[in-house]
């Protein structure tokens, strides 16, 4: 019988934003029972920003809430600033495996939550902290973004023509990225306390952990001297190279031709025209040269076809190539598909949405879970009253308190 | 904290980092080489420019504190010591193209029956399955068919590449966290598994809700527009990126109710320096959304900002930020990355000795902070075979003679 490698693991989420939870989902997809912490005094910012359903604004409503918690999670609200809130998250963390939090610096020690209060709690808890420039050092209480730590890493600067300012990636990138090295480590954390029973608390600084993906680059820099010098999307040990404009609007193909082999079979592929026997072209170094030339020849083919023709010709013949996926195409990309990599799930206010997704890997042993996001406070009574037992009369009277809120 | 588990490291650049982040938490990686060295040594840069096997750097940041021996797997004594070395293995990663290991008959199948408790982790471009499985890919490629490139670049050019090809790497990651959590399991279930990563799937994840939610919500395909984004739900434009006096600056407007104290501090340092803030003196910024600003109204504030981050140096405007808690923060380079205080006083970079080059080399840091461990690098990358004769002879047991004859027939 198969069992869920994380199932009797309990997480307690006092995370925000994406970082944090996107961290802690790589439990909750393998069985991980998440309790996320919010305030409906502060709403998770994930909640407050467009885009929303139907373009109407709602706490339930945001698709950047929606996409962070594509996973099982009890939601409460609690109310931190109110001596009882702070003694039922005692409470919770009583029974938790994990404490996960994603404050500015300083703000759980105020709370008489820090990683020693929670020691005391409990003697082996796993407490994961995050934040853009980690808990200590003079910048350690500021805000930020992965909007803002994409910028700060560098990763904005590296998509650029050689006479043109450069273009960012995708808007908060780098929150992409650092929630994998904050996963891998809880659970390398989990599998440490089991061997020797030792909890500990994890600091995961966004931008110390990110810079671990352009180490060449700083290697570079310590060495030559030498700073990233984008070139658009010319390649150097490669030709033809890049975005190929095909048959449509804004439709393009990549192709990448490195080897006399692979530009033996391009060749065979466009069937062969005159050019291809052009000395310019006979050697990987005289296209690099004449690459100008060549992309414009390359693309005088290209544009008779559609992007997923000129793919499909290309790899039938063991050339590397693949379309310039839009929104739509990956939705239809039938890779995509054959690992279910999108769920369509139903949202009590957002009706079905189809981008919920698991991790980029698949287990022979385990299947990963998604849900639908959880509402704010959906989980109060259940978890207060069944999970904490807190008695109908108190549970009654805190919620007139604002403990709840 | 992983430093109980031995991990067979088999990969090549697609997959380097899964090996090496669990090196950084103390694994024990036996990065295993084709006879000669791994072809991507070859990658650049290099040190000091000279390219030599030895040299790359690109190398040594993804292969530091690992173990080396070189095999050739392809031959049947190659294979008869792989399967040896799987036998007290916990992990073995691989980026081969799909199949290739059934063909030298090392697949799951026989690796588990040699060790039932050994997790195969197998990284490659679309996955082990399905119509892509045999495609033909590269960075490129990749960052096409993972909705990547479409997203980046000026809406007058075509899409764009990184400069930096970092495209596998998520993948890589993505391996890591599987292979953790297989291990993990493997004490609940009693047994390994395999771990298939695709690298597509770990990389479309990062198109992020901007591609993937405006699809799915209002059946728009997200355009490149160089450094503007549209406000989703509205036709307003506003840069993530912005020119200052010496470079780059990052400022992303979000308003909302966590933005109101940045957004007015904003507002007063403007007007503070004598800059007309113009319509941004006028909103209501505990009040406005973003359906209430106007193309008009954006077009102003973009007006606005970008002449007061022009007066300014990087330095300046992240030193006023900081006091006034607004997020604008500077496009650091490489060499202000090495002088960022926030990162020194933290004791970030760890310089490592490569003694066969007589110079030492300054690497990032761990990517966590730890109370029980440290993470991060502790050696440089390993030469070619360095650890031949502490992996065949001391451990396996092989004598002098049998290396000699192993090397003599090009299988070491």
């Amino acid at each position: 019988m198969q069992r869920d490698p994380f199932e009797e693991i309990k997480v307690l989420e006092f995370c925000w934003a994406g970082v944090g939870p996107f961290s802690l989902n790589y439990l909750a997809y393998y069985g991980a029972e998440i309790i996320k912490v919010e305030t409906t005094l502060r709403p998770d910012i994930t909640r407050t920003g467009p885009p929303y359903k139907d373009n109407v604004p709602g706490l339930e409503r945001s698709a950047y809430f929606a996409w962070t918690h594509p996973v099982k999670k009890y939601d409460i609200t609690l109310n931190l600033n109110h001596p009882t809130g702070i003694e039922i998250a005692k409470r919770l963390v009583a029974r938790a495996d994990i404490v996960g939090e994603s404050f500015t610096s300083g703000k759980m020690e105020k709370f008489g939550l820090g990683y020693e209060d929670l020691k005391k709690i409990r003697q082996d808890i796993i407490m994961f902290r995050t934040c853009g420039y980690g808990n200590t050092g003079p910048l350690s209480g500021q805000p930020s973004t992965g909007f803002s730590l994409t910028t700060l890493s560098g990763f904005n600067n590296m998509c650029s023509w050689p006479d043109r300012p450069s273009s960012p990636l995708s808007g908060p990138y780098t929150d992409f990225i650092a929630p994998l090295f904050g996963g891998l480590a809880l659970i390398a954390a989990l599998d440490y306390r089991r061997r020797t029973g030792k909890g500990q608390c994890i600091d995961l600084s966004q931008h110390e952990a990110v810079i671990n993906f352009i180490t060449p680059l700083m290697l570079d820099y310590d060495v030559n001297q030498r700073e990233l010098a984008p070139t658009g999307n010319q390649c150097v040990y490669a030709a033809p190279y890049g975005p190929y404009r095909c048959k449509g609007d804004d439709r393009w193909c990549a192709i990448a031709v490195s080897t006399d082999e692979e530009w033996g079979i391009f060749c065979n592929v466009i069937g062969n025209p005159a050019w291809t026997k052009d000395q310019k072209f006979s050697t990987l170094l005289s296209r690099l040269k004449n690459h100008h030339e060549l992309d414009t020849l390359v693309e005088e083919w290209t544009i008779n076809f559609e992007a997923k023709e000129v793919m499909a010709m290309m790899q039938a013949a063991g050339v590397p190539a693949g379309v310039v996926s839009n929104a739509q195409d990956l939705f239809e990309d039938p890779q995509l598909k054959h690992y279910h990599h999108f769920h369509e799930l139903d949202h009590p206010a957002m009706g079905k949405c189809a981008f919920y997704q698991g991790p980029g890997f698949r287990l022979s042993e385990a299947d990963y879970e998604v849900a639908r996001p959880p509402l704010l406070g959906e989980d109060n009574e259940y978890v207060y009253t069944k999970i904490l037992g807190i008695s109908d009369n108190d549970f009654v009277k805190w919620i007139q308190d604002g403990v709840f809120d | 904290m992983l430093s109980c588990y031995r991990v067979l490291d088999l990969t090549n650049e697609r997959g380097f980092l899964c090996g090496k982040v669990l090196a950084d938490l103390g694994a024990d990686v036996i990065k295993i080489e084709r006879p000669g060295g791994d072809p991507a040594r070859n990658i650049r840069p290099f040190y000091h420019d000279i390219a030599h096997p030895e040299r790359s750097l690109y190398w040594f940041a993804f292969n530091g504190n690992k173990k080396s021996i070189t095999l050739d797997i392809e031959r049947t004594d190659g294979q008869e010591i792989l399967k040896k070395l799987v036998k007290t293995a916990d992990v073995l990663i691989e980026s081969f193209d799909p199949s290739y290991m059934d063909k030298q008959r090392l697949g799951y199948t026989i690796l588990s029956q040699i060790n039932p408790m050994i997790v195969m982790t197998s990284i490659s471009s679309f996955g082990q399955k399905g119509p892509y499985k045999e495609y033909k890919a590269s960075e490129i490629v990749l960052w096409a068919l993972s909705g990547m490139m479409y997203m980046v670049g000026d809406p007058d050019r075509p899409p764009l590449l990184s400069s930096y090809p970092h495209a596998y790497l998520f993948g890589a990651m993505q391996g890591a966290i599987g292979t953790v959590t297989a291990l993990y399991q493997r004490e609940i279930i009693g047994r390994g598994q395999q771990v298939d990563v695709s690298a597509q799937l770990s990389l479309v994840w990062t198109t992020g809700l901007e591609v993937q939610g405006i699809w799915d919500f209002f059946k728009q395909i997200f355009k490149r527009e160089g450094r503007m984004r549209l406000r989703t739900g509205t036709s307003v434009r506003t840069p993530i990126l912005w020119r200052c006096k010496d470079g780059d600056v990052g400022f992303f407007m979000l308003l909302g109710v966590n933005f109101i104290k940045a957004n007015t501090a904003l507002v007063e340092w403007i007007k503070s320096e004598g800059v007309n803030s113009g319509i941004m003196g006028e909103i209501d910024w505990a009040e406005v959304n973003w359906d209430e600003i106007t193309e008009d109204m954006a077009c102003e504030i973009n007006e606005v900002l970008t002449k007061f981050f022009s007066m300014h140096s990087k330095q300046e405007l992240f030193e006023g930020a900081i006091k006034r808690g607004i997020q604008i923060v500077p496009a650091l380079t490489a060499k202000e990355t090495r002088e960022f205080t926030q990162l020194a006083e933290r004791n970030y970079w760890l310089k490592i000795s490569h003694p066969e080059l007589n110079t030492t080399i300054t690497y990032p840091g761990g990517f966590i902070r730890s109370t029980e461990t440290a993470c991060g690098i502790r050696h440089r990358a390993p030469l070619i075979g360095e650890h031949n004769e502490e992996i065949y002879k001391k451990e396996l047991g092989l004598s002098g003679k049998d290396l000699i004859t192993l090397k003599q027939s090009g299988i070491i």
